[in-house]
């Protein structure tokens, strides 16, 4: 056992310290960012929350936006392996890995905006049972830590078998393995309803106290997590060997025109019923798209997301669009950019402001804070590449398990030329 | 009347360090850097090495400990506010009172908007106070008073919070001070991932400072804009502490909790009158135990018709408004 884990580890260092000058250049670029989000953060340690743009009347913004539209992204990339499964998209144990993978590290990045978010970092175990004292189940925020943690471990759990699995040559065992990928699929739905109900649970902010807000998240994030899975996916079969269909991806492609639609309907819904009865509670959404008073708010913001994804919508329901790469791509960037602004800030601060009392603080986010959000980003990216660059080689059996003699060693046979750069 | 204080408009608004451009707080940050890290490194190895930290880490909360431990814990506060402050803080534990709930009624006819009860505040609660010269300004004040014009009536939407008039009141406006509402049906307390915010038997919504971990899910729950962050290391002159303090309430507090409005439990609980109602010039604010029929909280709910804030929200708050003329 000693040895067998030896050896993988010896092989997961020569891959991670073997690759192509791209992947050198990818990796040093993201411990850059890593170190400027790390000295930003210090800075932030020090001196409190008032490096941000966040006061008393807009409490949470930027960190807490990339928070929620990562939680999107942490469950869309395990559901896609329902289809995967449905139309023998082929490696289905490739596409489930990278699934999880990509929600390990989006998760990883969900905890470390929650991390830089609170004010006493230093007091986190008392969110935790045994060590602190969870509001459970009354705080949905105390849900949220509960189950995110919950489907970290699970996704570390179904990848470490897998690829324990293929290092020693074996056929997963499917009764084991099964009923864990197919548990993960609620799990991902839960993670997101229930950081959908931190904020719609809210009575004090009509922007958000809408039943419509968990279907809408989970709508949005089947837009913007395969728009990751489809770019990561035709970088991985050019680079890492990865036998991925063309009719896979369109499919995928497909779905997401789906997902779109019913994204697009739902904003639309809200839209009508916001304008039409036209009360007070409409000042929030006039906010995000027209700005109140002397503040422009968020409406360069909230347009360019309805612009991104109504344009992402057309390319993608378009069969010719859809089938051809490039367009396809410019479609994903499109509905990545949308989704990041719907889900990130454009959720946030126009549910907060105006304030309760009707003051309206114009909440921007500091460059601190976008300093320290890239460093984040660089995190996730991080684990992401070098778990991929381990994780790949291992499924496709490059990286395996010898145990013929003393001397021998693990078989590290992907050339350079073959290593995943993943996201270079 | 004159306004007490024009610095008002520093209280929550986006004051003078907000306006700062993000460039000039990075050049700034850059400037600190070595500061910073150099001071960080070293509070990480101290925090390492002394039992006292240790001990802060392990504290348990408030609700928890027993009364030895309890003592020990104000001993152990007040040993640190004379370490800080070089003078004696008394830290109380004065436990709720039986047969005793607090309310409170706010008469919006009487009120001129002077506001000496947000200073009064202030003084009374050991907030932070501004530092227009800093480089991190973070005044707190648990009371904000509303102006509001006349003929529009009750609305927040065009509620000002910010007037600042050589005398009040106003013509044509009239005046709404808000704090915590100590509600009975608290969201703040409901949403708290940490148990850290709850209702007294006596009905006032306290905070274990020691237990928060500041991500302010309770200010985003919170209808009525009552809590306040410490968004940098409060600034309380040691020249300016009041003493006399509570261990949920006034006592000093660190950098990134929540804190509100207590009823003043420093006072109310040993008999007295919130500071707030103490101080107003014109007799605005009514305060008493709701239990007791001969209160004078008891005698406005009999005499006057009062309303709530939000009462669609199913709050509950234990603060009424009325009309007294």
């Amino acid at each position: 056992m000693f040895h067998q884990l030896l050896q993988f580890i010896a092989g997961a260092i020569r891959h991670v310290t073997h690759g192509s000058r791209t992947y050198f250049i990818w990796v040093a670029f993201l411990c850059c960012l890593i170190a400027f989000g790390a000295w930003g953060y210090a800075h932030q340690y020090q001196e409190g929350l008032i490096l941000t743009g966040m006061r008393d009347q807009v409490m949470w913004g930027f960190y807490i936006g990339n928070f929620t539209f990562l939680v999107g992204v942490a469950a869309a990339a395990v559901v896609l392996v329902i289809p995967a499964y449905i139309y023998h998209w082929g490696p289905i144990y490739e596409i489930a890995i990278i699934g999880e993978l990509l929600a390990i590290a989006a998760i990883i990045m969900c905890l470390g905006f929650v991390s830089v978010d609170v004010g006493r970092p230093d007091r986190f175990l008392h969110l935790f049972p045994f060590f602190g004292s969870p509001n459970f189940p009354r705080s949905l925020l105390s849900w949220d830590v509960m189950v995110l943690n919950l489907y970290l471990i699970l996704n570390i759990t179904i990848v470490s078998y897998l690829l324990y699995s293929s290092f020693h040559g074996r056929k997963p065992n499917n009764n084991f393995v099964v009923p864990l990928v197919l548990l993960s699929i609620p799990a991902a739905v839960s993670i997101h309803t229930v950081t959908a109900f931190l904020y719609s649970g809210l009575a004090g902010r009509p922007f958000w106290n809408a039943s419509i807000l968990a279907p809408r998240f989970l709508a949005s994030a089947f837009c913007s997590g395969p728009a990751i899975i489809l770019v990561l996916l035709q970088i991985l079969r050019k680079t890492a060997g990865l036998q991925i269909k063309n009719e896979a991806i369109w499919k995928i492609a497909e779905l997401m025109a789906y997902a779109i639609a019913l994204n697009l309907f739902f904003l639309v819904a809200e839209v009508f019923k916001e304008y039409y009865s036209d009360t007070h509670h409409l000042v929030h959404t006039q906010y995000l798209y027209f700005g109140l008073g002397e503040s422009g708010g968020l409406a360069i913001y909230a347009w360019t997301s309805v612009i991104s994804t109504v344009i992402a919508f057309v390319l993608f329901v378009v069969p010719t669009t859809r089938k051809n790469f490039f367009t396809m791509n410019v479609g994903c960037v499109l509905l990545y950019i949308g989704v990041y602004i719907e889900k990130g800030i454009g959720l946030v601060i126009p549910g907060l402001t105006p304030d309760t009392l009707g003051e309206i603080y114009p909440y921007q986010p500091t460059a601190h804070e976008v300093q320290v959000a890239a460093g984040i980003f660089g995190l996730g990216f991080l684990a992401f590449t070098l778990m991929i660059k381990v994780a790949i080689p291992v499924a496709l059996g490059q990286l395996q398990y010898k145990s013929t003699g003393p001397g021998a060693d693990v078989s590290a046979q992907s050339s350079d030329a073959h290593g995943a750069h993943a996201g270079a | 009347m004159l306004t007490e204080n024009t610095e008002i408009d520093s209280s929550s608004a986006p004051s003078g360090e907000v306006a700062e451009t993000p460039e000039q707080k990075l050049s700034m940050s850059r400037r600190n850097f070595m500061k910073h890290s150099a001071i960080v490194a070293g509070a990480a190895t101290a925090a390492a090495c002394s039992t006292e930290e240790l001990e802060k880490f392990t504290q348990k909360r408030l609700r928890e400990l027993s009364q030895p431990e309890l003592q020990a814990l104000i001993k152990r506060m007040e040993a640190d506010y004379k370490k800080k402050f070089k003078k004696d803080v008394d830290v109380r534990a004065t436990p709720a009172a039986e047969g005793v709930k607090f309310g409170y009624a706010l008469d919006l006819s009487r009120c001129v908007g002077c506001r000496r009860c947000v200073h009064a505040c202030v003084k009374e609660n050991n907030q932070s106070r501004p530092t227009p010269e800093g480089p991190h300004n973070n005044p707190i004040q648990w009371i904000k008073v509303l102006e509001m014009e006349k003929d529009k009536g009750i609305d927040l939407t065009e509620a000002n919070a910010y007037y600042n008039p050589e005398e009040v009141p106003r013509e044509g406006h009239f005046y709404m001070p808000v704090q915590c509402q100590q509600c009975e049906n608290p969201p703040c307390v409901k949403v708290c991932p940490v148990q850290a915010t709850w209702k007294e038997p006596d009905g006032i919504v306290v905070i274990d400072y020691e237990w928060c971990i500041g991500c302010r899910y309770c200010m985003v729950a919170c209808p009525y804009g009552a809590r306040r962050f410490n968004w940098a290391e409060p600034n309380l002159p040691a020249d300016q502490v009041n003493t006399n303090t509570h261990i949920l309430g006034n006592r000093p507090r660190p950098k990134g909790v929540v804190e509100k409005c207590t009823f003043c439990i420093q006072r109310t609980r040993a008999g007295r009158y919130p500071a707030c109602v103490e101080i107003c010039p014109v007799g605005a604010r009514k305060f008493g135990n709701l239990l007791d029929p001969k209160s004078e909280i008891r005698a406005v709910l009999e005499s006057k018709r009062v309303f709530i804030l939000k009462e669609d929200l199913n709050t509950q708050p234990k603060f009424f408004y009325f009309f007294g003329i």
